[in-house]
């Protein structure tokens, strides 16, 4: 039969979103409602009214699309402009490159399981409207993840180091930190997913990764890297925006709900600050041209901007994350002890390290006048010392590792820059050791998770970082060169020093070529 | 809870000592010598003599350092777990109470690293 239109009125927006999204709800009759959502009370929380779920945005699929598109095309315009025109010959210095081959290996994968996480928690809620919101947010990421795949991509034709980055973030010994931090909120439940990175992420966190990074990359001139972040960073807002949404809405659910936010709080903010670490680094010696320290950052990011925040929280019954003492005072360090853990392990790393400048050693004198001269300068000459005589420091001995962060044991005591903090736990008959009170109570809430931690040190020295059909007991074996082969780092081509490798070189000639006349 | 999870949840731990092929780990750090960026993990048999360890192991993973070859071991100072203690030269790790994964450190009075930064 033909159907007659019964209006032409366009409907409102607030009934357009409610249409697409309550309406798209049904009640099972064939199905127990427990079978069809099996997660939902394992973790704690009680959720009484889904309907009370509010998208500020009220967005809904088809408004996305156009959205979407619009932005999409703009990128890749750009993408395409800035690969056309040789780009890559207009960065201030080779030596940004391994900033990007670095964000490439270890974040970008992270937007990849982001989009995973939010597709499971999509399906994971029974709410229609949580339901759509995880949705888009999940679209977001993969395309997240494939736009920085697609710019840097470009890179991978002329320089060395961004050729297997899948692989190697199931391998390579540093990333299973940011590998193992999106693998511990993936495998939570959908609200500790939520809280761990749609808000201590999304919203607390996120712009200390995204703002410095894009600006870092104009300041360098990488312009298809500060497009896809800009990119980013529209819908990052909107995330922010539902980060804060969900954790309200399960705190205005039911208050035997705040314990147990506060605890997920507490501990994602302390990982997702160890995961930080990295980015600390890449902003105080990576970025040859420095926008702000890393303490500038976490100053401006969030100790300012999360102040508001948790003054909002508190009448929910929500106080600021543990550790923040901790935090505040390790801020004029944690970059420092990262870069010389990759400047000593730099062969076993799928990028460049180098000394800094007279130049920049004086910046970052400025930035951290109370420790930087006292505590840093002194090793950091040594060493560049050391390299000038042709004695370059490559740790050849495995480092131990903290068994919930799983970064190298670098970090030192609260109040104290030149001890190591060692923290160690016994469970059942076994020992487990931790970089920070934070990590070993994050151990002690949940030892059975935690156990299970896949460490690279550990698992090279049980033999399983050799490539298939390895024999140890051969003559002449050389670990180090094997396992670099399971990671697939290319020995002298990827890893190494900065100051005489193919990508020195390779940048210099062609920026020669680009800028003098034969 | 030991964890949060839908049924039970329960496998051996990564790294139990059988896991090693009848080696063991021990983490060794040296105070205020942070040049090194972390204690190191070292792997050998409960057998190996902690003379061994002094003598032949620890030159590999510290002797980079200017101030190693400066050490008198007569007055070092070792702890183990954090508590002071004072390891048999001449025993074996077992028989000094190291089993897997124990941690030990130890202190070089007088030697504070890098123009004495404790780098």
């Amino acid at each position: 039969m033909d159907m007659k239109a019964t209006s032409g009125k366009k409907l409102g927006l607030k009934e357009k979103y409610r249409q697409m999204t309550r309406g798209l709800e049904w009640e099972p009759s064939y199905q127990k409602k427990d079978d069809i959502y099996p997660f939902m009370e394992y973790e704690g929380i009680k959720i009484h009214d889904w309907d009370k779920w509010e998208d500020p945005f009220r967005l809904t699929m088809d408004s996305y699309w156009k959205y979407q598109a619009e932005k999409e095309r703009k990128l890749y315009a750009i993408i395409d402009a800035y690969a056309q025109n040789n780009g890559h010959l207009n960065v201030t210095d080779a030596r940004y490159l391994n900033a990007i081959k670095l964000f490439l290996t270890g974040i970008s994968p992270l937007e990849y399981m982001a989009h995973r996480g939010f597709a499971m928690a999509g399906r994971a809620f029974p709410g229609a409207g949580p339901r759509v919101a995880c949705l888009m947010q999940s679209l977001d990421e993969i395309r997240h993840a494939q736009t920085q795949i697609h710019a840097l991509s470009n890179y991978n034709k002329y320089y060395n180091g961004f050729h297997d980055f899948s692989h190697m973030l199931q391998r390579v010994w540093y990333l299973s930190v940011p590998r193992s931090f999106f693998d511990d909120a993936v495998t939570a439940g959908p609200f500790e997913f939520m809280v761990a990175i749609g808000f201590s992420f999304e919203y607390v966190l996120t712009n200390l990764l995204f703002v410095p990074f894009v600006s870092g990359a104009a300041y360098n001139g990488d312009m298809g890297t500060m497009t896809f972040g800009f990119s980013a960073q529209s819908d990052e807002a909107r995330h922010m925006t539902l980060g804060l949404e969900i954790i309200k809405f399960i705190l205005e659910q039911d208050p035997d709900n705040v314990p147990i936010v506060q605890r997920w709080i507490d501990k994602w903010t302390w990982r997702g600050y160890r995961v930080l670490t990295l980015v600390g680094m890449m902003m105080d010696y990576m970025l040859p041209k420095r926008i702000m320290s890393w303490k500038e950052a976490w100053e401006v990011y969030f100790e300012q901007n999360g102040g508001a925040l948790f003054k909002d929280l508190a009448r929910y019954g929500i106080r600021p994350p543990k550790w923040l003492d901790q935090i505040a005072f390790d801020k004029d360090h944690i970059s420092h002890q990262a870069w010389g853990t990759f400047y000593q392990y730099g062969a076993a790393a799928d990028f460049h390290t180098w000394s800094p400048t007279d130049d920049e050693l004086d910046w970052l004198s400025k930035k951290y006048p109370e420790s930087f001269d006292k505590y840093y300068r002194p090793r950091l000459e040594y060493l560049r010392e050391q390299a000038e005589q042709g004695n370059r420091f490559y740790n050849t001995t495995l480092p131990q590792l903290c068994q919930v962060c799983q970064i190298p044991m670098v970090f030192t005591e609260p109040g104290d820059p030149t001890k190591t903090c060692y923290r160690e736990v016994d469970y059942q008959g076994e020992k487990f050791h931790f970089c920070s009170d934070g990590c070993k109570h994050i151990f002690e809430d949940e030892p059975e998770k935690y156990k299970q931690a896949w460490l690279p040190v550990q698992q090279i020295y049980q033999g399983n970082c050799f490539p298939e059909g390895t024999d140890p007991t051969v003559e002449g074996f050389e670990p180090l060169a094997k396992v670099l082969e399971y990671y697939h780092i290319n020995f002298g081509r990827d890893n190494l020093d900065f100051d005489g490798s193919e990508d020195q070189k390779n940048f210099a000639t062609w920026r020669g070529m680009a800028t003098t006349n034969e | 809870m030991a964890v949060a999870a839908v049924k039970e949840y329960t496998f051996e731990s990564a790294d139990r000592l059988e896991n090693f092929h009848g080696n063991q780990l021990l983490f060794v750090g040296w105070e205020d010598h942070l040049l090194f960026c972390a204690p190191f993990a070292l792997a050998m048999p409960p057998t190996t003599l902690f003379g061994d360890l002094v003598g032949k192991m620890l030159p590999g993973a510290f002797g980079y350092h200017p101030d190693f070859a400066k050490i008198d071991w007569n007055t070092v100072e070792w702890f183990k777990s954090g508590e002071p203690w004072q390891p048999q030269m001449d025993a074996s790790l077992a028989d000094n109470g190291l089993g897997h994964k124990a941690v030990i450190r130890f202190r070089t009075p007088g030697l504070t690293g890098i123009k004495g930064s404790c780098s």
